[in-house]
């Protein structure tokens, strides 16, 4: 598998990356080198094999239904380039 | 009974299958310790996890996962012992992570069915095709500023159970019956409060039309609609500007269109199209849902008696009839002072008294069945009052209105306002010989055929005895002396 330009500049577009021209001919190849070296894992015959989560068998943790988190808007919203009575504020993002 | 819409070049068939996003009734979120509840100030029940800052792992919410279960169970539907959360990848403002954690291949909840009442009387099952679990987004508000949304991420990472119909629903109506079970069974269950308000509850539906026997036309999502009465309007708009744009020699788009409660109609959303390729992974940062089947078979002991069953129970062992038993199921709350006042009593007449009376007060005073200022007992002990005559059925309306009015005990009132029935023949036959000797005319005329009269003798009596005879002695009276 061979990703052409449109392709990148789509997979680009969805992770909102802004390339230009010549940064979708320099990291197009690159994408494709990365694919192809993935694409050797395809050589395994893996039927009948089933997909492995975790190589530690392990079960998912759970917690309890308990509220014991929250209640600090202050720190959350720290790191927010805008805010206002405790939103973030954004461009307006409303068709 | 399929909705038909009549077209220039026949009729039109409407096919519907819905997406019902059903915040799950629990205290903290699906995979972080902050608070689900409802209106609290902004961004005020947010965890570091749901504002996903760098290094905050999520942590699968155990109650979550039993409620899922539940619900499944109550939708007849299989259990999946082994799901798997995947991320769903987009971008937007209200969505920290960049993606939703959600279920894909592997939901938690595989197919099942619900029954339907419709409103001719008919019942019709519709196919569940699967329930998952997954993270609500936080929200935006636009009209604010003019050029900034301000955003809210307190519903950030609520649970939702997203639980998808077969396109067996054909029409509006049976849109809006879907709905409405739905929500009562999880009211019932106590998974989801079913308040679409609040936004707890809401409704992706997809519309085609096709002609009756053909294949399935192309669909289109519509988002927003946050009413049984805007799934209806809604989707009435969007099959007839479907059928229009095929008469016209059209074809319909695929795509997501918003529904617009103030002008009533369905638009395009454009910029969705671009942004539908979610490239759904399985989440690195959780391990796979594993759990016993024991456990999902001790889950289905607690469930508690769903509306259907009710239903029929009603119907069987108390003789009422579908419109009856549906009324009567429609709140768990409804149901359960129906039997306490149906307890060893005519169930008949406190299903007439619990509907036709008490509800129709409440509603006209805007009033829900928990603030009823008469509990079921004191109905209960008005309808034993008409049953062993102490008072007429006529009487016990005043009194029932009394009731309403000071909350006092139906026997209270009676004493207090001399209102017991009088059932003494010799006092009855006494007014009775009054209103024949001060109506010769009348008498001469019911001896001679006019049988109608015969209601306006009982209408004197009952008049100059203020509503007090028994009725049944009355007319025995009447009858023997008038003949």
């Amino acid at each position: 598998m061979s990703l052409d330009k449109d392709t990148v500049r789509k997979v680009a577009s969805l992770a909102r990356i802004k390339m230009s021209d010549e940064e979708l001919d320099k990291y197009g190849p690159q994408l494709n080198n990365i694919i192809g070296f993935v694409e050797q894992l395809a050589e395994v015959d893996t039927d009948n094999v089933e997909p492995l989560p975790s190589p530690v068998d392990i079960a998912l943790r759970l917690r309890e239904d308990v509220v014991n988190d929250g209640g600090c808007a202050e720190d959350v919203l720290a790191n927010a380039p805008e805010e206002m009575e405790d939103f973030y504020v954004v461009p307006k993002v409303v068709e | 009974m399929a909705q038909l819409i009549q077209g220039n070049t026949g009729e039109w068939e409407i096919v519907i299958g819905m997406e019902v996003h059903a915040q799950v009734t629990v205290q903290s979120k699906l995979f972080s310790g902050a608070s689900t509840e409802f209106g609290a100030s902004p961004n005020s029940q947010v965890s570091l996890v749901d504002a996903a800052m760098p290094g905050m792992l999520p942590v699968l919410n155990e109650k979550c996962v039993e409620q899922a279960v539940r619900t499944g169970l109550g939708l007849n539907a299989k259990i999946n012992t082994y799901s798997v959360f995947e991320r769903k990848n987009y971008f937007y403002p209200d969505l920290p992570q960049g993606y939703q954690i959600s279920q894909f291949l592997h939901p938690i909840v595989g197919t099942g069915e619900i029954e339907i009442d419709l409103p001719d009387g008919s019942v019709k099952t519709i196919g569940i095709t699967r329930l998952h679990l997954e993270q609500d987004a936080g929200k935006s508000l636009h009209d604010q500023h003019p050029s900034k949304s301000f955003v809210d991420l307190n519903r950030s990472g609520c649970a939702l159970m997203e639980i998808v119909s077969e396109p067996d629903i054909r029409g509006a109506e049976e849109a809006a019956a879907y709905l409405s079970k739905l929500r009562m069974i999880l009211q019932y269950l106590g998974t989801c409060n079913g308040n679409m308000e609040e936004g707890s509850m809401r409704a992706d539906v997809n519309v085609s039309v096709r002609k009756p026997g053909d294949e399935l036309g192309t669909r289109c999502e519509i988002k927003n609609v946050n009413s049984v009465k805007a799934v209806q309007m809604a989707i009435d708009y969007e099959s007839r500007r479907q059928v229009e744009i095929i008469e016209d020699g059209g074809s319909i788009k695929q795509e997501t269109r918003l529904w617009d409660p103030n002008k009533g109609e369905t638009r395009s959303m454009r910029s969705k199209e671009e942004a539908h390729d979610y490239r759904y992974f399985p989440d690195p940062d959780l391990l796979p849902l594993e759990f016993e089947q024991s456990w999902v078979d001790e889950i289905k002991q607690t469930l508690p008696e769903l509306p259907d069953e009710k239903k029929h129970r009603f119907m069987q062992s108390y003789g009422l009839g579908t419109y009856d038993a549906s009324v009567l199921i429609a709140a768990r709350a409804r149901a359960d002072y129906f039997e306490s006042v149906a307890n060893d009593r005519d169930a008949k007449m406190a299903a007439n008294w619990v509907i036709n009376e008490l509800l129709g007060v409440l509603n006209k005073n805007g009033k829900e069945l928990e603030d009823s200022p008469i509990s079921a007992e004191q109905l209960g002990g008005l309808i034993d009052l008409i049953a062993d005559d102490t008072i007429s059925g006529k009487i016990a309306k005043d009194v029932f209105a009394d009731m309403f009015e000071t909350g006092k005990d139906p026997a209270a009132i009676v004493e207090e306002k001399g209102l017991k029935q009088v059932t003494d023949t010799g006092a009855i036959e006494a007014i009775v010989d009054e209103v024949i000797a001060e109506n010769p005319d009348n008498v001469e005329q019911y001896r001679s055929g006019k049988d109608k009269l015969f209601g306006f003798f009982v209408g004197q009596v009952m008049k100059k005895s203020q509503g007090k005879a028994n009725p049944a002695v009355v007319n025995d009276l009447l009858k023997k002396k008038l003949s």
